[in-house]
């Protein structure tokens, strides 16, 4: 519920700073690591967008695969949530390279009709 | 036209797509770097302690105090649902305690933390620990400003507790095994089994063991403190979020 909230605050001042009338749709991504369940943040935001710019928007959730880099032989490779091994020569000390992410990529806004310009 | 988002309204409203690409706890880490600074400007080493309710923090947390109060200036911000017991218990060691109560969210944010260093004077403090809430999921997720975490798994719980809840364990530098004088009457918790499953997030995190009750034995515990205190300026390198870094040198 923090992180949907904090989702809409950054979404309301980025509608807000351009002047935006309504929030069409939300891109986020959410990476297996990140510590947020895309299920639990899709029913938190179906409830506390109500009443905001963000009240008819669509969120869109983009999911990530995990992904290391091995700190013994360099190569990155595929892995799993719990399994951050190097999958080309087993190492047990990798860097993650992906699957962490809780970004919000793209907002979509609808803009007020411009006013119809002055007559030369 | 989907009814959802609105595109079926006149086509020439015009629509703006903003790119962000930010991470959503952005305000957090924020507010969680200012938090860093402060413990940094007054030489303190900041511990985020989590675990499961019940694992043992508060108890490990007395225990330290009894054995560290007379060599370091060790003070506590305890978070919780509800109640202060466990900042009354700090306090009968004779240490300041402060009692962050959340009401109904689950885990301490940067912000929450922040108000409680206002009335918690940093100056004459070596130590804090922040005794987060006792939960294993939501905590691992905000960043609190803290140096160093250390998650409890205590032998009561399951052995593949790494494995079943990897963000946690991954974040923490150190795990520290609890209630270890129970192993004896306990038929199904391996500490290898524990040590492999934590292997396999691919940090190298350290593991030792402890009890803090009838059996004392926090000598490992101890020695941890000790080396991490006398590094004096600790260096926090926190699991930066990748795809920050990558942005950073697009």
């Amino acid at each position: 519920m923090s992180v949907c909230q904090a989702l809409l605050a950054q979404v309301a001042r980025i509608a807000q700073d351009r002047g935006a009338t309504a929030v069409k749709r939300i891109s986020i991504e959410l990476g297996p690591l990140c510590g947020v369940d895309a299920g639990q943040l899709e029913a938190a935001f179906a409830v506390m967008r109500r009443g905001g710019l963000a009240a008819g928007a669509e969120l869109a959730i983009a999911s990530v695969g995990v992904r290391v880099a091995c700190a013994a032989c360099g190569k990155e490779s595929e892995a799993t949530p719990n399994r951050l091994i190097c999958a080309a020569c087993g190492a047990y000390r990798t860097r993650l390279m992906a699957g962490d992410e809780l970004r919000l990529m793209q907002v979509e806004l609808r803009m007020p009709e411009p006013r119809a310009a002055l007559p030369a | 036209m989907c009814q959802t988002c609105g595109c079926a309204m006149k086509p020439d409203v015009p629509a703006s797509v903003v790119e962000v690409f930010q991470n959503l706890l952005a305000d957090n880490d924020r507010m969680a770097v200012h938090n860093r600074a402060h413990f940094d400007a007054h030489g303190v080493l900041a511990i985020n302690l989590m675990s499961s309710p019940g694992a043992g923090k508060t108890a490990l947390l007395e225990a330290t105090i009894a054995a560290l109060k007379s060599r370091y200036r060790i003070a506590v911000i305890e978070g919780d649902l509800e109640t202060d017991n466990d900042a009354a218990r700090i306090r009968a060691q004779g240490v300041p305690a402060l009692q962050i109560t959340t009401g109904t969210v689950c885990h301490l944010d940067a912000a929450l933390v922040h108000r409680a260093l206002h009335e918690l004077p940093l100056a004459g403090i070596d130590l804090l620990f922040i005794e987060n809430v006792g939960n294993l999921v939501c905590p691992a997720g905000f960043d609190l400003g803290q140096h160093r975490n250390v998650t409890l798994l205590s032998v009561t719980e399951g052995d593949d507790k790494p494995a079943k809840y990897p963000v946690i364990f991954r974040a923490s530098d150190l795990v520290v095994l609890s209630k270890i004088d129970l192993l004896g009457v306990i038929d199904d918790f391996q500490p290898a089994r524990a040590a492999a499953a934590l292997r396999a997030l691919g940090r190298d995190t350290p593991m030792i063991c402890t009890a803090a009750r009838r059996t004392l034995s926090i000598d490992a515990w101890l020695e941890w403190l000790d080396h991490e205190l006398s590094d004096r300026a600790p260096v926090y390198r926190p699991l930066a979020r990748h795809a920050l870094m990558q942005r950073a040198g697009a």
